[in-house]
């Protein structure tokens, strides 16, 4: 395993606060070509990576639990309290046991990782999270050398997650990686963005972040976590199993049933925002290819 | 009593004229254009636009269908707007599929390739497709060139476009919906009352 991820820029470095709050603006106003060519030569390295305004990425949200609109999950979202919080960590590890927020946050070194978003339904962001690798936690609990594979729950609260009060999915909303995807350095628990607690439409208290993969792999408000052998189930693919398949890593090259996946929307553009090529594995590929050498992404979509 | 007021009704609806509806009918796509450009649709708001016209353009075709049983059922006639109803719906539908071509999809390989291989695109444009005709001969003198009997067969393609329109709102949902799901059953209730009766 390589060392650390190292993101080589920050969301501060890009974006001053009262621009990000206000990008918009900012955009359609006169001194817009004249920022983005000063922001040209400092992003170089990762090209495009001008973050979403805070509010395009807190209003603009796929949480069916709090509804299937885009907008739903904002107006819906005050309705759940994430205090107090545990995870329950079971499975193949060493120390299973129900954890409360506090001890798993403890001793984790919090980073900044501005990352890629992008959703199966071809339409992108770009989100400047906060959090710790998923490693760290791995680690924490111990992993079994058996442990293959490990699998997500989302927060089952009808009563809050009004969406929940229909069987639109199986609920609870589950997800899972292979776990050398899980031990990979550019996988986070995300507990905030811009420096903020998580917005609860955008998976409060802790949610993961799989940037290569699309965005419904990042599983939100995370109450579970279990070590297996079997590759466990995943919501859509359960769903929808000709549509979404378990691996779910962004390709431009093997389509949607129902879309092309060679193009994306980058929100934030307007009315009139151009397609952009959408990149392997979201612009990962250095990172993570490797791990699928050898595989048949048409077949293991 | 029921008698008089429906009279009434259809006393009033005689003397008001249909160019307003045009009008009226006219407003909504240049006004969610203008919200789009301005930030009135949320921060995506090309689907936003694209799925307001596609939804408006359905609400008035399972109006022009709600025409004749209403009269059916209450006496009230507005046969009279329904010409401009349909047309208006017509012309939501031609914003909608120009939003989808010029603002959404963009690129004309992607465009060729949705109809093709996407069924829900496939039966969306099938649905525009069967409307041309019905929309190209809304007018008197189409009526009198085919004759009555031809005419009414050629609108009743009008049904099919119906149907397929709101199978096409049906199947763009990830997940069983409520909303498309009620648009289907008003759309298959409102031709099932057409139905020639049985004979007991």
């Amino acid at each position: 395993m390589a060392g650390r991820y190292r993101s080589d820029l920050k969301w501060s470095d890009v974006t001053a606060k009262a621009d990000y709050v206000n990008r918009r603006q900012l955009m359609m106003g006169a001194g817009a070509m004249a920022i983005g060519g000063a922001l040209a030569g400092r992003a170089q390295a990762q090209d495009d990576l001008v973050p979403n305004t805070w509010e395009e990425i807190t209003s603009y949200n796929n949480f069916y639990e709090m509804g299937t609109g885009k907008d739903d999950p904002k107006r819906n979202a005050s309705l759940l309290t994430t205090d107090p919080w545990s995870i329950k960590i079971d499975g193949m590890v060493d120390r299973p046991g129900t954890y409360d927020l506090g001890d798993i946050l403890r001793g984790k070194s919090i980073e900044e990782r501005i990352y890629r978003l992008r959703c199966v339904e071809a339409w992108s962001m770009v989100v400047p999270w906060n959090g710790f690798e998923l490693k760290d936690l791995l680690d924490q609990v111990g992993v079994q050398p058996s442990a293959k594979y490990v699998s997500f729950e989302t927060l089952v609260r009808p009563s809050e997650l009004p969406g929940q009060r229909r069987n639109t999915i199986d609920w609870p909303y589950r997800e899972g990686l292979r776990l050398d995807e899980a031990m990979h350095p550019l996988t986070l628990m995300a507990t905030g963005l811009y420096g903020e607690d998580m917005p609860n439409q955008n998976g409060a208290p802790i949610r993961l972040v799989v940037p290569w993969k699309y965005g419904f792999k990042s599983i939100k408000s995370i109450v579970r976590i279990s070590l297996t052998d079997k590759q466990p189930a995943n919501s859509w693919n359960m769903l929808l199993p000709n549509e979404y398949g378990f691996y779910s890593n962004v390709n431009p090259e093997v389509d949607h049933p129902r879309w092309s996946q060679a193009t994306e929307r980058r929100i934030g553009g307007g009315l009139f925002a151009k397609k952009i090529p959408t990149l392997m594995f979201n612009g990962y590929a250095n990172e993570v290819a490797s791990m699928y050498a050898g595989m048949d992404l048409r077949k293991y979509y | 009593m029921i008698l008089t007021a429906t009279q009434t009704i259809n006393d009033r609806l005689r003397h008001f004229p249909t160019w307003p509806v045009y009008l009226v009918g006219a407003l909504p796509p240049v006004w969610l254009f203008y919200l789009g450009v301005t930030g009135g649709l949320g921060v995506e708001p090309i689907k936003a636009l694209e799925h307001r016209l596609g939804e408006l353009a359905l609400q008035l075709l399972i109006a022009t269908l709600a025409v004749t049983p209403l009269r059916r059922f209450t006496g009230i006639t507005l046969i009279k707007f329904r010409r401009a109803l349909g047309l208006i719906a017509f012309y939501y539908i031609t914003c909608h599929l120009l939003v989808w071509l010029f603002l959404d999809v963009q690129l004309w390989s992607q465009i060729w390739a949705d109809i093709v291989k996407r069924p829900y695109i496939t039966i969306g444009m099938a649905a525009f497709v069967l409307l041309i005709p019905v929309a190209l001969t809304s007018n008197n003198w189409s009526i009198r060139r085919l004759g009555a009997p031809k005419w009414r067969r050629l609108h009743q393609l009008s049904y099919a476009a119906v149907v397929l329109g709101a199978v096409h709102f049906v199947m763009l949902t990830k997940t069983w919906e409520m909303e498309p799901a009620l648009y289907l059953l008003g759309v298959v209730g409102l031709l099932a009352l057409r139905l020639p009766k049985r004979r007991a």
